[in-house]
């Protein structure tokens, strides 16, 4: 199987594929996307994560063609695209729900994109034949969509999408109506072949630990507005606000008083460059460990603290440690059989990221403690 | 979780009915055209001979073909008109689907007598739209050909059976889901290609059921002939009904009435089979 | 969500306009001309008044017919709301030999031209030694609608859940008392649509009538009587006041509809 045979093709050699420039979009009285500007590189792994309601799908809607933005505009290799209908549009779609043809069987639904150009009868062949091997459907080519499993559609969409060879893919939540061993076989061989097939993949996902696995940078959206947007590396390491913390893995949000280079937080203290003031900072569980079992740490936070709950999960553990003044903090440690009592923890400053406040939000911030 | 007596109660007042006042008489009508009328009166002598004389007389074949036509031209133009209606009403009515819906309904439940009427009444020498063309001076005359003919047979059956094809075409565009609209755009199929590659293969079963809906109502309407139609638009149905009244016949007109039920029953089995074959999940 | 499709096509507008105006255009006509002193033809219409109408309140003929197609209307009700039940019921629920031949039969005269059917029960009529009357007729219509009512109350039982009906046994009722208090509340709005609706057609209907009528006139068919006297616009004031009422039920039907089948449009008959 060559890279070669689905690469896009007219893709700029500059280093930007898809460039939205404050895009906005209401329905009616409702406003779901506000100025919203992002942009997409080649052959780039670029997740939309939020929550329903976020926006994410309204995106990919506008960027396919079957919603106008409010405002704004949309361009692609450098020419006006949300001006153009989704039919003339180098852009391609997998559905959440696979919106495979009924009428037609496999081979006749993917090459309904070239049938559509009327491209040569031997050509059309050579091409089914070729996408249906590329996602393992070859011997299914004859059968008909309804009787086909959930997994196997999805396969069946992304060949006929992809045979297409579109600049941009876009994947509307194509694993969230698979169960969960098949998500995660269908996470890894969607990873595997957009590498090979070197096409930028737009996805869109509310489940944060599948953005992780795929992406080369997540766009975290949040009523309609960027939260941030970055490698899943630095956006789990550096969020960038306390939503984005709390939305992407587990934390332990601080509020703490700074002064003189110097943060309290309660009975703690360590150094930091933020300035002066109010500061809320983030600190992940697996950040603090027991301090008996572990090496030396730089910049090292001790405290001491009464373990209240152990939440086993097979490799690791979450402990609920009470500070004192009933100051809960969350740790994950390595399991190591039951624990309880009174220990001493430790965290590197160096793990205590300061983020920005949320804005207003009705999520409750249960793990926002401030010392007393 | 129903007993047998249960399912025997509510079975058995409904069977019953239908057996004595609709399979009997069908089976009593089978039976007529069987037998005879001799010298004014009846004769339970079975016989072939009025089948015979069905196959025979060419005056009985014009007739039906006459009456095949028309019904196939009501249901052409129905669907010309009907058709169009319900791809307006599913695709592009927007907010305003529901009450255009009802629009179309409405004239469904206005009698059949007082639609055919109103035809009369526009079409004749003396009707409206003769005055309404005098009076915008297109003619001098009235013309006297809209009314009595083929033609005012075939406008106002279509007029009737419209809203009847409309029906089950819209409820099978409205179940197309949109998604596989978007997904041929996608592809790159503009509006055109998509409604002959998607919408329309997946609107068959509905196209299918109105349209035989409207050729067989309008295979075996007798009504329309009588008021509209004059004697250049006869068609069976008044032949079996004349056999019944005034040319008193009435093995001869359950003969005919037998081969009009078989035509039906065929038709929808063939469409019956056909629809299944176009149908999709 | 919308798709830029609502936005254009504009010939495909101008058609579906044209289509709607044939399908109203003559019934404009006629209510226009039964306001019309000059008679029902001609154009225009010059002179209004209400002197037809007039004439219609004082047309003894008209009125008995009247009374007469309300009978059977009501009596077909009765009936075909009561077998149609039943036959949904054991549709729904029975099986027993020759169930598809039954469902067919059931629905045939929905589909077949009356003719066969009016004629079929005059000849069983006739065998019977029955006089043709209102009660021919009546069981012409009574006979025809059950499909309507089968129809109507077989979707409506589709809808009731299986679970309510056995949590009622479950909880001690008996099959009967389950019946009245869970699976007919249930119906209901199905009930009450299906009556409309055979109620129309039965009000409406002229084919089966015509071979079962004896010497009391239906409304339809006193009026074609008419028309073979020649046409006034007395006639033409009837319909319109047949038009109107037709539209009030229709209304009415569809909102009660709406609320049991919720916002999707359904078929309003189910072919075979």
């Amino acid at each position: 199987m060559s890279a070669g045979a689905i690469s896009p093709q007219g893709a700029t050699s500059g280093s930007t594929l898809l460039e939205v420039r404050s895009v906005a979009k209401s329905f009616g009285a409702t406003q779901v996307l506000k100025n919203i500007s992002l942009q997409i590189a080649p052959g780039e792994f670029l997740t939309l994560l939020g929550e329903s309601g976020s926006g994410k799908t309204t995106l990919l809607r506008l960027i396919a063609g079957f919603e106008q933005p409010t405002s704004g505009e949309i361009w692609m290799s450098n020419e006006r695209l949300d001006t153009l209908p989704p039919y003339k549009r180098r852009v391609n779609t997998v559905f959440q729900n696979y919106a495979l043809f009924p009428h037609l069987n496999v081979r006749e639904n993917v090459a309904y994109g070239l049938r559509v150009k009327a491209a040569p009868k031997q050509e059309i062949a050579g091409r089914v034949e070729e996408a249906l091997r590329m996602v393992k459907m070859i011997s299914f080519a004859d059968a008909r969509p309804a009787t086909l499993s959930g997994g196997q559609q999805q396969r069946i969409a992304l060949a006929r999408a992809l045979i297409n060879r579109p600049q941009l893919l876009l994947l509307d939540e194509p694993l969230s109506a698979l169960d969960a061993n098949l998500r995660k076989q269908m996470q890894s061989e969607l990873k595997a072949l957009q590498r090979e097939v070197g096409i930028a993949f737009l996805f869109v996902t509310h489940d944060q630990d599948e953005a992780m696995a795929l992406s080369d940078r997540i766009a975290l959206l949040r009523n309609g507005a960027l939260e941030q947007i970055a490698s899943p590396r630095e956006i789990y390491s550096c969020p960038a606000t306390a939503y984005t913390a709390e939305f992407i893995g587990q934390t332990n949000l601080l509020r703490g008083e700074v002064k003189n280079g110097l943060v309290r937080w309660g009975a703690l203290q360590w150094g930091t460059s933020h300035a002066n003031g109010a500061a809320l900072f983030s600190v992940r569980p697996e950040a603090i460990r027991l301090a008996d079992v572990s090496l030396e740490l730089p910049e090292a936070v001790r405290f001491r603290g009464i373990i209240r709950q152990q939440i086993y999960s097979g490799a690791s553990e979450l402990l609920e440690i009470d500070c004192g003044d009933n100051q809960i903090l969350r740790a994950r440690i390595p399991a190591s059989g039951p624990l309880s009592g009174e220990h001493e923890f430790v965290f590197s400053a160096s793990d205590a990221v300061p983020v920005t406040e949320t804005r207003a939000t009705n999520r409750s911030r249960a793990t926002d403690r401030e010392p007393r | 979780m129903y007993s047998r007596t249960y399912k025997a109660v509510i079975s058995a007042p409904p069977l019953l009915w239908v057996g004595l006042f609709l399979l009997l008489p069908y089976a009593l009508m089978f039976a007529h055209s069987f037998w005879l009328v001799r010298d004014g009166s009846l004769i339970h002598h079975w016989n072939l001979q009025n089948y015979r004389a069905l196959f025979t007389n060419p005056l009985y074949f014009q007739v039906f073909l006459r009456t095949a036509r028309i019904a196939a031209s009501v249901t052409l133009c129905s669907l010309l008109l009907g058709y169009p209606l319900a791809y307006y009403l599913s695709f592009h009515a927007g907010p305003r689907k529901e009450l255009l819906y009802q629009l179309v309904i409405v004239p469904l439940w206005v009698s059949y007598l007082v639609r055919g009427y109103a035809w009369k009444t526009i079409l004749g020498s003396d009707g409206v739209l003769n005055g309404f063309l005098q009076y915008l001076h297109i003619t001098r005359e009235p013309a006297s050909f809209f009314l009595y003919s083929p033609f005012a047979v075939v406008l106002m059956l279509t007029h009737i059976y419209t809203p009847f094809v409309f029906l089950p075409i819209y409820a099978a565009l409205e179940h197309i889901p949109r998604a596989l609209v978007e997904a041929s755009q996608d592809l790159g199929a503009d509006r055109r290609a998509t409604f002959l590659r998607v919408i329309l293969p997946l609107s068959i079963p509905g196209l299918l059921a109105g349209a035989t809906f409207a050729f067989v109502l309008s295979l075996g309407d007798f009504l329309a002939p009588l008021l509209v139609g004059g004697p250049s638009a006869t068609m069976i149905a008044n032949i079996v009904q004349s056999l019944f009244g005034a040319a008193y016949d009435w093995p001869l007109g359950a003969a005919i009435s037998v081969c009009i039920l078989l035509i039906t029953v065929s038709l929808l089995f063939a469409t019956e089979r056909l629809e299944k074959r176009w149908s999709f999940k | 969500m919308t798709t830029r499709s609502h936005q254009c096509a504009p010939l495909l507008t101008a058609y579906a306009v044209l289509v709607f105006a044939f399908i109203y255009l003559p019934i404009a006509v006629l209510i226009v001309y039964s306001f019309n002193r000059d008679g029902v033809g001609g154009f225009p219409p010059r002179h209004f008044t209400f002197a037809w109408y007039r004439r219609l309140f004082g047309d003894a003929a008209i009125w008995d017919s009247v009374i007469n197609s309300l009978l059977v209307a009501a009596a077909s009700v009765a009936l075909s709301l009561t077998l149609g039940l039943l036959a949904a019921l054991a549709l729904d629920r029975a099986s027993f030999p020759g169930k598809a031949l039954f469902r067919r039969l059931v629905l045939l005269p929905l589909i077949l031209p009356g003719i066969i059917t009016g004629l079929s029960l005059l000849m069983f009529a006739v065998f019977a030694g029955m006089q043709l009357s209102l009660l021919t007729v009546f069981l012409g219509h009574g006979t025809a609608l059950i499909s309507v009512a089968t129809t109507e109350l077989f979707a409506g039982l589709q809808k009731l859940e299986r679970a309510q009906e056995e949590a009622s046994l479950d909880l001690g009722a008996t099959p009967w008392q389950t019946f009245w208090r869970v699976t007919l509340p249930n119906l209901r709005l199905s009930l009450i649509a299906a009556g409309l609706l055979i109620f129309t057609l039965s009000m409406d209907e002229i084919a089966v009538t015509f071979f079962l009528i004896g010497r009391d006139n239906t409304l339809p068919l006193e009026i074609w009587g008419r028309l073979r006297r020649g046409i006034t616009p007395e006639i033409n004031a009837i319909s319109t006041l047949i038009f109107a009422v037709s539209v009030a039920l229709i209304v009415i039907w569809y909102r009660l509809r709406a609320r049991t089948i919720g916002t999707q449009v359904q078929e309003v008959l189910e072919l075979p």
